[in-house]
Order: structure tokens, then sequence, then C-alpha cells
């Protein structure tokens, strides 16, 4: 199916009580809540990948407007599935099936108070028990963000959910300040003794509350956060967030600027893979090999540095374009410095995959099988490691990648081994995506007006972690109504407890580093 | 099977001399430490080569800045990270002290896994409701004489996540500060910069404005 027209009646028939209607980047489909899970389900059937959810208040009603995004990964088809639901009506859960959406309803129910039937976790996820009491609804319309809220939590009287019974069982915790140099999270491994059996992911430790803060911002401020939640992956969000301001007001950015926004995500995703190869070199005691990965991090960061005026690409995307033109003489520097680095990880690559005692460490260690992957909808590396080549580069081209499609490379065992391949592939693809980009750089402006304009768009970039989707509204007055991020780890750190179950303890670590995955980022 | 330690000798010694010697490499620091959008300027005066930070001072001492740790510190500091809601970015320049380009261990500064054998703690982020427990109890079981480092705006006075209901709004709102590394993210050189001064192996000049 080619044609949108064909779409659209496909759509149709498989809700025909249901109005469908052509929203430009995406197919509107207007549905009754309790015909959510068996149309989710044919969605599913027929490939369609989760996107995200998004929830709005309604002001008019009191009530809520929630929308399920799909995609369909070959044919770059977006559906949303709008349901209105009244102030306390209870919905019907879809993530029963597949897992994808589970966290996304989690969160629904814990920031909005939208009750989920059918959902078998919920509660004490975004806001947690022993913090905050359980009526808090931040995300609601009334919720004043100034304002520290008071009431306390049920604090040490709570109790992680025990899954494993047996004797001499323990839950043993890990975090949420621990080891080194570790993000701030709390893991509760569930062991009889040697084995993990289970791990309780407990998140959210760095929630501050970006989506809420960035209610009544300019768009200005928007960049910032958008920069900043993040950090290790600020250039691919805050594309995201700048694409969404520059469907809203239709403009038109540049090519130079498209190429150059490209150039800078591949660069950064470079940069973040070997942060990842670096720590999972350090977490199975690899010291030599930790080093020689963080040198080349510093040199990706140095040249970044000496480009750009900055470490981590802050302060380069504005809406419309970039800020400013780096110039020749620094993108010829840039090039030669990423040639020059490819060189380094070729090097690092070939000493990696010769070190025996290392391979020992990392293969069929914290496998995904491919089946799994693909019941959380997991994305990014850790999907391509797995078997599942979902990249939105591909599935939903933006920027220059609609001309420029990059190789995605796939690995089938899902192990910590088919990870570290995948990491060295992408820098790959990276490294020689730059260089045709910089090779055939178009001239003219490096950005164009830009002003602001009232509504809503949904926009999308693939972060180094993985595909993540950015809806933004914008009221009247060009302030923000609405921003919803939904980061690549709110899928990958889902699974993330399937890729544990039956690994030694001192596997935890090497487990995580191989994921590659920011808390920062998912946490918001 | 690979000689990694061959390798790493035929490399040879790769870390800066800083700040015994002014050899701050192009990159190493970044022009727009706050991140903000620059106009090009500070880009233009890099291409000429002239922006050597030389020995710039990227640290400052609060108003209620105890002062460096005791002399006998001085050249063997332990030092506890806590990431109170930092970004990545900043936890990346973190990660990145210890590496061969600064290795901060020739300084006599260690990490360790434990508060209680830490006379430093390093506290990136703005202090989020949930860490607002966990960095006390850290800060509490910390045997004195003991030294607070802020790194990185956020930690300073929240920066853009400012006070809110999520954020406490800088770490200084919850346990005393002693020294601040300005900076979105600091780079890792300003993060040694502020642990030298904690140690007392270097003056830093007060802060203007202290939050």
């Amino acid at each position: 199916m080619s044609d949108r027209q064909e779409w659209l009646q496909w759509l149709h028939g498989l809700a025909p009580e249901a109005t469908v209607e052509d929203a430009g980047d995406w197919i509107e489909v207007l549905l009754a809540a309790g015909a959510l899970p068996t149309f989710t389900a044919a969605l599913e059937e027929n490939h369609y990948e989760f996107a995200t959810l998004v929830v709005e208040s309604d002001t008019a009603s009191d009530g809520f407007v929630l929308r399920y995004f799909f995609y369909d990964p070959n044919d770059g088809v977006i559906v949303a599935i709008r349901i209105a639901a009244a102030p306390d009506e209870r919905l019907p859960s879809i993530s029963q099936r597949g897992h994808a959406a589970a966290w996304h309803e989690r969160e629904a129910e814990d920031l909005f108070g939208i009750p989920f039937e059918g959902h078998p976790f919920l509660g004490d996820y975004v806001l947690h028990d022993s913090v905050w009491p359980e009526d808090v609804r931040p995300m609601r319309p009334e919720f004043d963000p100034r304002e520290r809220v008071t009431t306390p939590g049920i604090g040490v009287n709570w109790r992680p959910r025990r899954i494993l019974h047996q004797e001499g069982a323990i839950i043993f915790p890990v975090g949420p300040i621990w080891a080194d140099y570790n993000e701030s999270a709390l893991f509760l491994l569930e062991t009889p003794g040697e084995q993990i059996y289970e791990c309780h992911s407990r998140l959210f430790y760095k929630y501050r509350a970006v989506e809420k803060i960035a209610e009544n911002q300019t768009r200005e401020q928007g960049i910032l956060l958008a920069e900043r939640f993040s950090g290790s992956s600020a250039f691919a969000h805050v594309w995201a967030y700048c694409q969404a301001l520059e469907k809203i007001g239709g403009c038109d950015v540049p090519p130079r600027a498209q190429a150059l926004r490209t150039v800078f995500a591949e660069l950064e995703r470079i940069r973040y893979h070997a942060a990842t190869i670096a720590a999972l070199a350090s977490s199975t005691s690899l010291a030599v090999g930790k080093s020689m990965s963080q040198e080349v991090e510093e040199r990706m960061l140095r040249l970044t540095g000496q480009v750009c005026g900055h470490r981590y690409l802050f302060g380069l995307c504005v809406p419309g374009g970039l800020a400013w033109d780096p110039g020749a003489a620094a993108l010829a520097t840039l090039r030669a410095g990423v040639a020059d680095a490819a060189k380094e990880f070729a090097r690092l690559e070939r000493r990696f995959v010769r070190t025996s005692s290392y391979l020992d460490r990392i293969e069929e260690m914290g496998t995904l099988p491919t089946e799994v992957a693909d019941l959380y909808g997991v994305v990014g590396p850790v999907a391509r490691a797995s078997g599942r080549t979902v990249d939105l580069r591909r599935s939903l081209p933006y920027g220059s990648y609609a001309d420029h499609r990059p190789d995605v490379p796939r690995e089938l065992e899902g192990d910590g081994y088919a990870r570290l391949r995948v990491y060295f592939a992408e820098i790959r693809a990276s490294v020689a995506l730059i260089e045709v980009l910089l090779a055939n750089l178009p001239g003219g402006a490096i950005a164009a007006e830009c002003p602001p304009a009232p509504g809503a768009a949904l926009a999308w970039t693939e972060a180094p972690a993985g595909g993540t989707f950015h809806w933004l509204r914008i009221d009247d007055t060009g302030r923000i109504r609405r921003w919803r991020i939904a980061p690549p780890g709110f899928r990958n750190w889902h699974a993330f407890h399937r890729a544990l179950e039956g690994a030694a303890f001192q596997d935890f670590h090497i487990i995580m580093a191989s994921f590659g995955l920011s808390i920062a980022e998912s946490d918001r | 099977m690979a000689n990694w330690t061959l390798a790493s000798l035929v490399r040879g010694i790769r870390t800066t001399r800083w700040p015994r010697r002014d050899d701050i490499p192009p990159g190493a620091v970044p022009l727009r430490l706050d991140g903000r959008a620059g106009d090009g300027r500070e880009y233009k005066r890099l291409e000429d080569g002239a922006a050597s930070p030389g020995n710039a001072v990227w640290t400052f001492r609060t108003a209620h800045s105890q002062g460096p740790l005791p002399r006998r510190f001085r050249h063997s500091v332990h030092v506890r990270f806590v990431d109170a809601g930092a970004d990545g970015a900043c936890i990346s320049e973190v990660r990145l002290i210890d590496a061969p380009p600064y290795n901060m261990h020739r300084f006599g500064i260690f990490i360790t896994a434990s508060p209680r054998e830490a006379d430093v703690l390093l506290v990136a982020g703005p202090v989020t409701e949930a860490m607002r427990g966990a960095l006390l109890k850290a800060y509490d079981a910390m045997a004195t004489p003991r030294r607070v480092v802020a790194i990185g705006d956020e930690a300073i006075n929240g920066g853009v996540f400012g006070k809110s209901f999520a954020s406490a709004g800088g770490v200084h709102e919850v346990i005393p500060v002693d020294f601040i590394v300005p900076g979105c993210p600091p780079p890792p050189l300003a993060i040694i910069q502020g642990l030298l001064a904690a140690a007392g192996q270097i003056d830093v000049p007060q802060a203007e404005m202290t939050p």
C-alpha cells in the first residue's frame, strides 16, 4: 500500500464506526475507548511500531485527549488514535499484547491520574510512593509547579514488590548512589544467592519535571531545556524540538543547515557510542581498553569544542537552522579529525575482538532475544543487536537522511558482544555519512526565518540510544502549552530486566554498560 | 590476543601537563562555557588560534565556605560523587576526570565508593525531590572535616530547571556548599580545579554572587 488513500481506506476498514481523517503529517483515527485494544492489536499485527502516547488536558471538558501514535516502519505512515476521556474515565490498557506502551501508560496514570484497566503495574512510578503522597497529579493544569509538595510520602514504610518467594531469597539493592560515577537509579535484584532472578528497575530519581516546567515558557527557554535535560544526546533532542517548531510555523530549513544538522547529529552518535564502549570496557575491568576508548571519546569532544565552541553541541540548533555557520576552515578541521578518529576506532575494535578474556565476559551475556525485543518495542542499537532494524532515519527520514540513507547494522545474537559490534558498526556508518555530507555540502544560508505560530506537531529524531518523539503544542501567545518527550530509554530500560534474568551478580554492571542508556534522558 | 599493555606503553604519556604548564589543547575547555548560543564571535577568536584559556579560574569559594581541607589532606583526598539529577553531559565530564587525558590521580585525588570514606562530596544536578534524602544521608555519613563541591550551573542555582516541586534549585538548598564550579557542563579541567581547591593545592577567589 503506497497510496495514502488506500491507507485511509484500510484504517477505515479496521474500525468502521470510527472517523478517519488526514491530519497532514499523520492519519488521525477518532475512536471510542472500548475499541482501543482490538484496533491497536490490528496495527501491531500489521507490523506497526508504537511511537508514543501523548496526553493533553482538555480545558473545555476538564477531561483529557489522548493520542496513541503508531508508525509503519516500511511505508513511513504515521497513525494517531485519538481518544477523548472524561475526568475519571477508566481506559483500557493496550500493553497486554505488546509492552511498548506499558511505561507510557504508567507515566500517564502517575502524572495525570488516568486509570488504565487491565494494566498489571500501576502507581509508584515517576512519583515514588516513599517521597510523594498518593494524590499528587503534577501534569494536571491546576497543579502549580513552583510550590514544593509539603505532604510527605510513606517514607521508610515503602516496601519493594517481591516476585521471588523462596527460602533464603533476598532483595539486593543497588543504588540510588552507587559505585563510582553512575547515574542515580535504584535496581532491586531478587536473588536466591548467586543468580539474579528478577530485577525491579526503579528510575525517576532524577525526575526534574521538564514537561511540566516547560509549560507557559517561551520557545527559546524550551531550547535550553531540550539541550539540558539529557545533555549527552542534546543535539538529537534539540533537533527534534526545533523540527516541531518548524512544522508548526511551516518554515523551510535551508539545505546547508539540514546537511550540517545531520553532520552534528552523527558526530554526537560517534561520541555517545565511544563513551558506551569505554563504559563496557571499564565494567569488565579492561583498564587499558577503557583508557584508550576514553581517549578517543575525549578526542571527539575536543573536536566538537573546537568546531562549535561547546563540547556537547549546546547552543547550535535554533528554529529555522543553525545559530551560525562554522565556516570552511572549521569544517575542514572536523573532516580531518573524524577521519583520524575513524582509524583509531578501527584499531580499537581490532584489539577488543582479539581479546578472548574480554569476549568471555560479554559473549552470551545479557541476551535479549528478538522476540523479547519485539515484545517491548526496544529501539536503537540494543534493538539492532537483537535483530530488529528499527531506525527512524530510514523509516521516517528527516534532515538529509532522505537523500543519504545511513547503513543500519543488524546482529542477531542480542548479547553483549552483538551490541559491541553494533556500536562499532554504527560509528563506521556515521563516519562514512559525515564524510559524504561534508564533501557535498550545499552552500547558501545557514538559517531561515521561523516566526512563532500557534499549533501542534509531532517531530522525531534517531537519538544515539534510539528513536525519540517530541510532541509540541504552542498557544496563541507563542508559549509552550504542552511538550511531550518520549525518550528511547522508555523502551530499553523497560526491557533491561529481561536481559538480566539468570545473570550472575558480577555481570550486572556489564549488562548495564552494554545497553548504553542514559538515565537523565529517560527520567527527564 | 591483543597485548594491551604493550600498546599503551608504545603510545606513551597522553596526559596534559596542566596546571604545571600552560598546555591546554584546543577544545578541552569550551569557549561558551554556559552552552548558550553565541553569534559565532567566540568561534572566530578560536580560529585565530589565540584562545588558550591559560591559567583561567573556573572555581569559586562560596560566601559561607569553610575554605580548603586541613593541610594534611593536601595530597590525599578521597571524593564521593553524587548525581542529584545531573544531565548526561555533566556525568560524562565527571567520568573523564580520571581518564588518561586528565588523570586526576596525579594530584592525589581518588574516587571512593562510600561517603563514609570521603573527604569531599562532589555534587552535580539541581537536587531532585527524590534525591534530596539520599544526598542528605550521604552528607551525614561523611566524617568531618568534609567539604562539598557543587559542579555545573544546575547544582549552583538550579540552572534551567530552577526551583520547582521536583527540583530544590541548587545543592546549597539542602547541604552547605564550599566551592562552586560553574559551567554547563564544566569541562574536566574545571572539575579537577574544583577538587584541587578543596584539597588546598590552589587558591581560588570568592564568587561575587553566591547562592
